[in-house]
């Protein structure tokens, strides 16, 4: 076994000596630029049972989210809102590592940092949310599944669950005698602005944006800016064990709000012409 | 949030804090026998235990790696840590959280030094106070170099954020619940290097960078007691440690 690893070794740091080659002359394997990003899909409304659903393919990697609506009691603290719920699961289907399972710290780490996006950011106001405070709120679950991985699941995930919550429709829910009732009419959801990460990944001294999977597998660190539609920024996370200089992250909070821009305003168009 | 006034018109804070001030740290050094190396930190009202167990052997045997140690981290709560009592099964945050403490303290080890074995690093959080992982990082930081592990420099953290239209350093349990931003960030001093950057909440660009400087020379603030925990045990004079004793 110890072998076989040692060749796995030799093969990783042979591919990074190779990357790292092609960086120094400024593309990437794929011929990318450092900034660019592949080619980017967005679908909406495919999945008919959900109240809203969007799929993502970012170059090789696609994530389906799905929105499902409930009532249910609030969080404790959070009386007065609406509860948001998110997954994220890594399908077996998406490579051949991955081993169906509970999901590992790789997979909560990828569904806490997008909850942090559209929480933090209060894309969705909450307030707006409750039945009957206190007792009874909206329950709002978006789901994540990862069916095909070829790098930067965070962005795609992220894009995909702001499409899902965007396009969505709420059953409209009313209350007859301290009861829930489902009017059987939709409304679409109170939506205060559009979150958009970002994630760039330092290869050597190289930064770069949307990793495929070869890339992540070289990287030194990676780290996500999330910002939202008046430009301000709402989450961060550096990740993997590499560090950041202060000058790399301030240039990255930068990069992040301008691309955060472009990949919003496609975002924000799926409505307007759906 | 600002009918709570966390800071009040002389700038004081909360505890009575001005926002430069951090809160009361206490690091000691090699409190737990049968680790190789330990720290104890109070930070505030944080009260966390580090453990260092290794280099030793890898369980399961297939997790070693040929050419360099494997780092493994565990952040835990205590089920009476927090206000209202933590199932003490690890939950997602945990989860995550132990994940962002081992790969910031990570850059900091020559872990090619120890190939095929295993740093088993435990925290465990004995009372929450807001920031329990930067307390953690720093601690976790002082007992590997107590258990003589080979580093490049120590690791520090401290938490900015924003409290209204005031970025503060090192925001407490409170500051956390009802302020508007929190920024925890780890910091190789010497090498200067950021190991850890997470944000929660709202901030300008100019804030965030102004933010990223505070949370920094924060953990410039906890190396020198840091370096001092350190001295402590290992030169400090042997009357004064008896006192302590």
């Amino acid at each position: 076994m110890s072998s076989s690893k040692r060749s796995t070794i030799i093969v990783e740091q042979l591919r990074k000596q190779q990357m790292l080659e092609s960086l120094s002359r400024g593309k990437r394997l794929d011929g990318r630029n450092f900034e660019s990003y592949r080619n980017f899909e967005i679908e909406v409304g495919i999945i008919d049972k959900a109240n809203g659903s969007a799929k993502v393919k970012l170059g090789n990697t696609e994530v389906l989210a799905g929105v499902k609506v409930e009532t249910g009691e609030p969080f404790e603290g959070l009386e007065n809102k609406g509860a948001l719920i998110m997954s994220a699961e890594v399908l077996p289907t998406a490579s051949s590592h991955v081993e169906p399972g509970p999901p590992d710290e790789e997979a909560i780490e990828l569904s806490r940092v997008v909850d942090r996006g559209v929480r933090e950011s209060k894309m969705l106001d909450l307030d707006k949310l409750a039945l009957i405070p206190g007792k009874i709120v909206y329950t709002i679950f978006v789901d994540c599944s990862i069916i095909n991985s070829d790098g930067n699941l965070l962005d795609a995930t992220s894009y995909a669950v702001v499409a899902a919550l965007l396009t969505c429709n709420l059953p409209i829910f009313e209350v007859q005698n301290d009861k829930v009732v489902d009017t059987g009419n939709i409304m679409p959801p109170p939506i205060t602005t559009i979150p958009i990460s970002v994630t760039a990944v330092k290869i050597g001294d190289s930064v770069l944006l949307d990793p495929t999977m070869e890339e992540e597998a070289c990287m030194d660190a990676r780290l996500t800016i999330t910002s939202e539609s008046d430009g301000n920024l709402v989450a961060a996370q550096k990740g993997y064990t590499g560090p950041f200089t202060i000058n790399q992250i301030l240039r990255s909070v930068e990069i992040a709000r301008i691309k955060g821009e472009e990949i919003r305003s496609t975002i924000k168009g799926l409505n307007e012409t759906g | 949030m600002s009918e709570l006034k966390l800071i009040d018109e002389n700038g004081r804070r909360s505890d009575n804090r001005g926002i430069d001030d951090l809160r009361q740290i206490k690091i000691t050094v090699g409190v737990v026998k049968n680790a190789d190396g330990s720290a104890f930190i109070e930070f505030g009202k944080n009260k966390i235990i580090v453990a260092v167990y290794g280099p030793r052997e890898v369980h399961p045997k297939h997790m070693a790696l040929p050419d360099r140690c494997v780092l493994r981290c565990r952040y835990h709560m205590s089920p009476f840590s927090t206000d209202t009592r933590k199932n003490p099964a690890p939950s997602r945050r945990e989860v995550e959280i132990s994940k962002v403490i081992r790969e910031s303290l990570e850059p900091s080890l020559i872990l090619s030094d120890y190939p095929r074995a295993v740093i088993d690093v435990f925290v465990e959080v004995l009372q929450a106070d807001g920031g329990s992982r930067c307390a953690g990082i720093a601690a976790a930081s002082v007992a590997l170099a107590d258990a003589g592990i080979n580093m490049r420099d120590l690791v520090s953290a401290c938490a900015a954020g924003r409290l209204g239209d005031k970025i503060v350093l090192d925001i407490n349990d409170l500051e956390d619940k009802e302020g508007d931003a929190d920024m925890p960030v780890a910091y190789l001093s010497n090498m200067e290097q950021i190991t850890l950057l997470q944000l929660d909440g709202k901030l300008s660009s100019s804030q965030f960078s102004e933010c990223l400087n505070k949370a920094i020379d924060g953990c410039k603030l906890v190396y020198e007691i840091q370096k001092e925990a350190l001295m402590k045990k290992y030169f400090g004079n042997e009357t004064e440690l008896k006192e302590e004793i």
